[in-house]
């Protein structure tokens, strides 16, 4: 079976310098992939390139087009729209229908007429959450998918993430929080980490061309 | 050899360091000697001795000209061949551009006085050198407003690219707007009897003073901003470890 | 597509939004301009093509920070960024948004405007379309002043100092136009041109604008 990411000599790149180089892992439907690593290796950096927002230094990344969906530290809200609009808005962005399916899995079924703004920092969370079952989309980068969630909201999103991979979905997860799901793979980013610069490499930017 | 070899740092250093003293000597000299000769001038039967502030005026309005011009080249060469010293020189030539603007404005301004009766006039020409001049201060303010050089470089080539078609744009309206006092071109291939020789050859040497002026100042800046861009990664890399 | 436009014209609505703010600083800057020079009607006539046209680009320059910056700080538009979205669309959607609340307003209110500096009454329709034509371009070019600072926390300022420059050949035709209908010449040139440049504008801006994005969202 085909893998839905494979990403091969990967070398990305933050504030101008390599963070990391040399990362191949694939990703086939059905698992989820948990990077590893001490804070400032480059996981979010990592993510942001699978997710196409930045570029890519050296290596491939080969996956389907428009096959993920991002979910980084910010969720995307909008203050003034009720629960029910944002998620009706991105899931209308993304080509999709019905948001009550989402809004019932995230357990946001009370919440769903409060405008944005008046919800706590865990709640917006399951929000931007909700927002990744809305895509549509087959793998879920998710960049610290936890944070202010409560540990009940976290077994929630354990399940939802659980369906997801049993529905053929997969993702990558950068977090320190253990989900619960044993069966994800686990990639420690250290050795991964890039050393000096070497000559006749593409500098990655005007920090590594001047060095 | 060819000439993508001076985008690498190293060798542009090493070569603009060996060329730079000639290049600060012949600026020198010639800029000396062409507003020397220019002053020595007689004086024009209807210009009076205001006249000789040509000598300034035309080679800095040529210059802050062709220095957008070089910038845009540059900021093309960074935009699709990601040459990092091109990116720099452009960053380094917009300051001087602008003073270069400044000073045929001002210069624009103290001829305007005697020869109009006014310091300053809406004229087709004046008015583009001053868009120009705003073109320079945005380029320059929005290098300045980023720490992260690689943004940096390419949203100001994004500007340079966009701010070219509309400062062009806004000389064509400017002549629309205002028919303008400004005489023509002071020289120009075609008819090169405007200018009497006594007139033009200092001019020539002038023009050709200004032009090596701009490049002595653009190498010392762009070897400083070189410099900075080395500082910039040495301390980088100090901090990532 | 549009599901984008009808949020941001939304969420511009709604409380906070900031919608109508354009128009009442409109208001008084063409209310100030009496009182700085003085109530005589005929110089009042005289300036007003030229008062109301820079109004009119100083409101559209007010709400300009928003298209962008607000979707940059809550991390929408890294979402939008990742969705199916082709960003060049985002950028054209988001500056007809703004132009909707901002531009529009701002044509249908300028005759108003133009009665209380004495608008001779020739002028009013030559008013009204040069402003139709040319705010689109002032949108867009806005859209590109955003896009370029939006990763700036102060960008503000600088959005002004990049984006005015870029207003002006608009500002000369659209002004132009008005005040040869005040002296009761043919309007079609400068309002050939200013169309020229609104069209050209909208064709090509929207690449220069999302190639300025993806450099900010890196």
């Amino acid at each position: 079976m085909n893998p839905l990411v494979a990403v091969q000599g990967l070398a990305v790149a933050r504030g101008g310098l390599r963070a990391l180089e040399g990362v191949s892992f694939t990703l086939s439907a059905g698992q989820a992939l948990v990077l590893r690593g001490p804070n400032g290796i480059g996981k979010t950096t990592l993510l942001r390139c699978l997710a196409g927002l930045q570029p890519v230094i050296e290596g491939d990344i080969a996956a389907a087009p428009e096959s993920h969906a991002y979910a980084g530290h910010l969720d995307g809200l909008k203050p003034a729209l009720t629960v029910t609009e944002n998620l009706r808005f991105w899931a209308s962005v993304f080509g999709q229908g019905g948001v009550g399916d989402a809004i019932a899995r995230m357990n946001l079924g009370p919440l769903a007429a409060r405008p944005a703004h008046m919800l706590s920092a865990g709640q917006k969370r399951r929000l931007g959450l909700a927002r990744l079952l809305v895509t549509g989309r087959p793998v879920w980068l998710l960049d610290e998918p936890t944070v202010s969630l409560d540990s009940a909201s976290v077994a929630l999103f354990a399940d939802v993430l659980r369906g997801h991979l049993a529905a053929g979905g997969a993702a990558v997860i950068a977090t320190h929080i253990d989900l619960g799901l044993p069966e994800a793979q686990l990639l420690d980013l250290a050795p991964f980490r890039a050393g000096p610069t070497r000559r006749g490499t593409r500098a990655a930017g005007f920090n590594e061309a001047f060095a | 050899m060819s000439i993508w070899e001076y985008a690498n740092p190293t060798k542009f250093m090493r070569t603009s360091g060996a060329v730079l003293p000639w290049v600060v000597t012949l600026a020198v000299l010639c800029c000396v000697t062409g507003i020397a000769w220019g002053f020595l001038t007689p004086e024009d039967y209807r210009q009076g001795s205001t006249v000789k502030i040509i000598f300034l005026h035309v080679p800095a309005a040529l210059m802050a000209i062709n220095i957008w011009l070089m910038m845009l080249a540059a900021s093309l060469i960074w935009l699709v061949r990601r040459h990092h010293v091109s990116a720099l020189a452009a960053k380094a030539a917009a300051p001087i551009g602008a003073v270069m603007t400044l000073i045929a404005l001002v210069t624009g301004a103290v001829w305007g006085q005697p020869m109009w009766g006014t310091w300053w006039e809406w004229d087709p020409r004046l008015t583009s050198f001053l868009v120009l001049f705003f073109f320079y201060l945005g380029y320059i303010a929005l290098w300045s407003a980023f720490e992260d050089a690689d943004s940096a470089a390419d949203l100001t080539g994004v500007l340079c690219l966009v701010g070219s078609v509309f400062a062009l744009l806004s000389r064509y309206a400017a002549f629309f707007w205002n028919q303008g006092l400004h005489q023509g071109a002071s020289l120009s291939v075609q008819s090169g009897e405007r200018m009497s020789a006594v007139y033009r050859y200092p001019l020539y040497l002038c023009m050709l003073g200004f032009f090596l002026l701009f490049l002595a100042l653009l190498l010392i800046r762009t070897r400083t901003e070189i410099r900075r861009r080395r500082l910039a990664a040495l301390l980088a890399r100090e901090n990532r470890t | 597509m549009i599901a984008l436009l009808m949020r941001d014209l939304r969420l511009a609505t709604r409380a906070g939004g900031g919608f109508g703010l354009a128009l009442a600083f409109f208001l008084i800057v063409v209310s100030l301009v009496p009182f700085g020079i003085g109530p005589q009607g005929g110089t009042l006539s005289l300036i007003a093509p030229g008062i109301l046209w820079v109004g009119a680009l100083l409101s559209c320059l007010l709400s300009l920070d928003r298209i962008f910056a607000l979707d940059h700080e809550d991390g929408s538009l890294d979402l939008i960024a990742t969705s199916p979205l082709p960003l060049e669309g985002v950028v054209a959607i988001k500056s007809l948004a703004h132009w909707l609340t901002t531009g529009l307003p701002l044509v249908l209110a300028a005759p108003v405007f133009g009665l209380l500096l004495h608008l001779p009454g020739q002028a009013y329709g030559t008013l009204m379309l040069s402003l139709l034509i040319g705010t689109p371009a002032l949108s867009m070019l806005g859209a590109f002043g955003a896009a370029v600072t939006v990763g700036l926390r102060r960008g503000g300022l600088l959005l002004s100092l990049l984006v005015l420059p870029l207003y002006i050949p608009t500002l000369i035709f659209g002004a132009e136009a008005v005040r040869r209908s005040v002296a009761g010449g043919a309007i079609a040139t400068p309002l050939v041109f200013q169309a020229a440049i609104t069209l050209g504008v909208l064709a090509l801006v929207p690449f220069a604008a999302a190639g300025a994005l993806r450099i900010n969202l890196r």
